[in-house]
């Protein structure tokens, strides 16, 4: 199908927009446009470029002008960049959203059934459907959580999970995010400056919205509180202004109107966590942490953290402050155990997976990582307790001394890797250079599990702004775009 | 208000004004090398630093010391050290202060921090100075008058007593015993102009530069704004401001202790001051900030658990 771009059918605007294989959002596979995307494609075609270099520029300072950057690591003192994000909206049907809202409050539910497993009787284990090797072995269990209760079973509070679309069109989970998931204020803000720079066509389509995430993450913390406190003092804790998502940390305090603390701001004293203000020492009963575990308190985790605060551990076991996510939920992201999640689902739902896992080989299975190592070109390796595209090769786009890198580390711990077949993300329009250009994105929609399960409609579109590439990470030149999800 | 965020303001309004302190005394000294002509001596550079409070004076190269004390960032007291931690402290609290004074501390930042100082030095500090006045002006006009900006006028006001505190007691102690004032006419002038006092002295006084007024203007002077009566005055009323926030009994003793240093300041007589000894009076008054400092960190910021608890 290559080659349709700028044929007869298309008008000019679209002249660089090539289609291949995989799946395109606008466009049907006989260069038609998708019914969805028709006001879109109509605005396109009235637009002239000018305009919307013109549009581009007035997003791009807003974002200037809000400060809305991340912190790129590994370089001298943290450079700090804009986030770049894209002016074409990535839309899905009321339909495809429903499927997939679906599959994300049936994955959250198991998944927080079976984290309540493992830190309690272990009947998936027992039961032989999850080995445990695996999870003993992984490097995000946290053997002090055992037997600890956690208020309303809510291990995972907020995750933040990854789909992609296959090149059928079907939405598939990547990976699921439950430590400490981050990108939210960028589908927040981006949703406001998209509303300024597209009035019409936002009002045309019709979109669900997503302003009220602030105060449904509100409410899933206040449904936090530890029993008998009714009306809740509830702190963010981030691990300050040097830490790549200070932004957003700042950013949903501000919404939610609750206060933004470091480490050094709480002290715990017999079991109960306080904030020190100068009117005194102010109690607090819920602490939405995006601080990793590792780091959350000295005494219990990391001797070195200076971030934490030492005794949080102790006070949370004691049942006097609430920690959203709760500790060792990495357990249930690690990668290797990302590959049972449909057992789980079934395991403890009795029911079919309505999203699907990508194929995944087990680094530790000998057979499979001989299967892998031969073909290493068309696979995906990546190390299980990595995220933000850290850690992983990807075959296709990889030397032969990468492969052998990733070979040599493969063979030395097995255990810490996994392989995917490369797939190939579906494409959204993207203005490039004043251009239209299809770019590869993800999605990643934003789940709060409490009292009840909210998933806000939309999320985050992650863009491979770089043509051809598959990497969505911001820490890897990648972009955004606002989601709309239609009525 | 979160302890931590308190202390950010306090010390990014304090740093400020002793970036800017330190620009107008080695604006002033500039001033003097010109109208003294050539040959200042190392004796003279040594008192400049221990005015400003720096005692490690050893360890500053006796001919200039006046490109190190803008720009080596080395030096904790240098002008671009004392901005550059402003900035610090400021971005720590980036929620709490206005757009507009981050812009504006952000600008001062960068001016300093990449200067060639190929130009004019003086013009170099009079940018500096002009930023700080636009800071704090910026400072009045766009940030809630409440507990917040109480802690930056804190800032700014302990530090200005202290450093006047400490300009003047050098400058007396050099000077004073002289008895062939008129010689050293240059100097008293640059003492007031260090204070940007010259002008409002001349009003209040004439032209007329006695020792003994000059100390009257900037120890005990209620409205000029650089003098450490004015300074403690307006410490106290952002100490009482603070304290209406918080519990009566933890305030008090913070109260006390201001209320203490503004009363020697107010009932204090300039011919009993220097009868019984200038020095002494004012290192009763350098004590004093001190006591301040320590009772304001104990009540509002690094206070003890177990006091917190009890109170």
């Amino acid at each position: 199908m290559t080659g349709i771009a700028g044929g007869p059918g298309l008008p000019a605007f679209l002249r660089q927009y090539e289609l291949d294989q995989a799946y395109d959002e606008m466009l049907d596979g006989a260069g038609s446009v998708r019914p969805h995307y028709r006001h879109v494609y109509d605005a396109l075609l009235e637009l002239p470029a000018d305009e919307l270099r013109r549009r581009q520029q007035i997003a791009d300072q807003s974002f200037l002008h809000q400060g809305i950057t991340f912190t790129v690591y590994g370089r001298e003192e943290g450079t700090e960049r804009i986030f770049p994000n894209d002016l074409l909206p990535r839309i899905l049907t009321a339909a495809e959203w429903a499927c997939i809202e679906r599959g994300l409050v049936q994955r959250i539910t198991a998944l927080n059934l079976f984290l309540k497993d493992l830190y309690h009787e272990g009947r998936i284990l027992n039961d032989g459907v999850v080995p445990r090797e695996l999870v003993h072995s992984c490097r995000h269990f946290r053997r002090q959580m055992r037997g600890l209760q956690v208020r309303r079973d809510a291990y995972v509070t907020v995750a933040g999970t990854d789909l992609i679309r296959t090149t059928s069109g079907e939405f598939v989970v990547l990976e699921d995010n439950l430590r400490v998931p981050s990108g939210v204020s960028y589908m927040l803000v981006s949703r406001q400056v998209m509303k300024r720079i597209f009035p019409d066509l936002f009002r045309k389509c019709g979109v669900q919205p997503i302003q009220h995430y602030s105060q449904a993450l509100l409410a899933t913390l206040r449904s936090l509180a530890p029993q008998g406190c009714l009306e809740p003092s509830i702190a963010l804790l981030t691990p300050g202004v040097y830490n790549s998502a200070y932004f957003e940390h700042a950013f949903l305090a501000r919404q939610m109107g609750v206060e933004l603390v470091e480490g050094r701001d709480l002290v715990v004293h017999d079991n109960v966590v306080y904030m020190r203000t100068t009117t005194g020492l102010r109690r607090v009963d819920v602490i939405y942490r995006r601080i990793d575990d590792d780091f959350v308190d000295p005494l219990a985790f990391r001797a070195d953290s200076s971030l934490g605060v030492p005794g949080l551990f102790n006070a949370y076991r004691a049942g006097n402050v609430s920690l959203a996510n709760a500790l060792g939920t990495g357990v249930a992201d690690d990668k290797a155990v990302y590959a049972y999640v449909p057992q789980i689902i079934r395991y403890y739902m009795g029911e079919d997976p309505v999203l699907n896992n990508v194929e995944t080989f087990q680094m530790s299975n000998t057979s499979q990582r001989r299967h892998v190592l031969a073909n290493l070109d068309r696979f995906v390796v990546k190390a299980v307790g990595e995220s933000g595209g850290y850690g992983m090769l990807i075959g296709a786009q990889s030397t032969a001394a990468q492969r052998e890198e990733f070979r040599r580390h493969v063979e030395s711990d097995p255990r810490n890797y996994i392989a995917q077949p490369t797939i190939l993300l579906s494409r959204a329009p993207c203005i490039i250079d004043g251009t239209i250009q299809p770019r590869h994105v993800d999605l990643r929609p934003y789940i709060l599990f409490g009292d009840k399960v909210t998933v806000v409609p939309g999320g985050l579109t992650r863009v491979a702004l770089r043509k051809g590439s598959l990497v969505v990470n911001s820490s890897q030149g990648g972009g955004s775009k606002d989601t709309w999800v239609l009525h | 208000m979160l302890s931590r965020v308190a202390d950010s303001l306090f010390w990014m309004s304090r740093y400020l004004e002793r970036a800017g302190h330190t620009a107008r005394v080695l604006n002033a000294q500039l001033y003097l090398m010109l109208e003294r002509g050539a040959g200042t001596d190392a004796s003279h550079w040594a008192r400049v630093l221990k005015s400003l409070g720096i005692e490690d004076v050893e360890n500053w190269a006796a001919d200039d010391v006046v490109k190190p004390l803008i720009q080596a960032a080395a030096h904790p007291s240098s002008i671009v050290s004392c901005v550059t931690a402003a900035r610090d402290n400021a971005r720590q609290v980036r929620e709490q202060v206005s757009s507009e004074m981050w812009e504006q501390l952000n600008r001062l930042f960068h001016a300093v921090k990449n200067t060639n100082h190929k130009g004019d030095v003086r013009d170099f500090l009079q940018s500096i100075l002009e930023g700080t006045y636009l800071f704090q002006g910026v400072t009045d006009s766009t940030m809630t008058h409440g507990e917040g900006w109480q802690f930056i006028q804190a800032g700014r006001y302990l530090e200005r007593a202290a450093a006047v505190s400490t300009l003047v007691s050098v400058h007396f102690r050099a000077f004073h015993n002289d008895t062939q004032v008129d010689l050293e006419t240059l100097e008293w002038i640059g003492l007031l102009q260090s204070c940007m006092a010259f002008e409002a002295y001349c009003k209040a006084y004439t032209a007329d530069l006695r020792p003994d007024r000059i100390a009257e203007f900037l120890v005990l002077s209620p409205v000029f704004p650089h003098s450490i009566r004015f300074a403690a005055d307006a410490l106290a009323t952002s100490l009482k401001q603070i304290g209406e926030e918080a519990s009566s009994r933890r305030a008090s003793r913070v109260e006390r202790i201001v209320g203490r240093m503004q009363a020697t300041l107010a009932y204090g007589q300039m011919d009993e001051i220097m009868s019984a000894g200038l020095q002494s009076y004012l290192d009763t008054v350098r004590r004093q900030c001190l006591q301040v400092y320590n009772s304001l960190y104990q009540t509002y910021i690094t206070y003890p658990v177990e006091a917190a608890l009890n109170a």
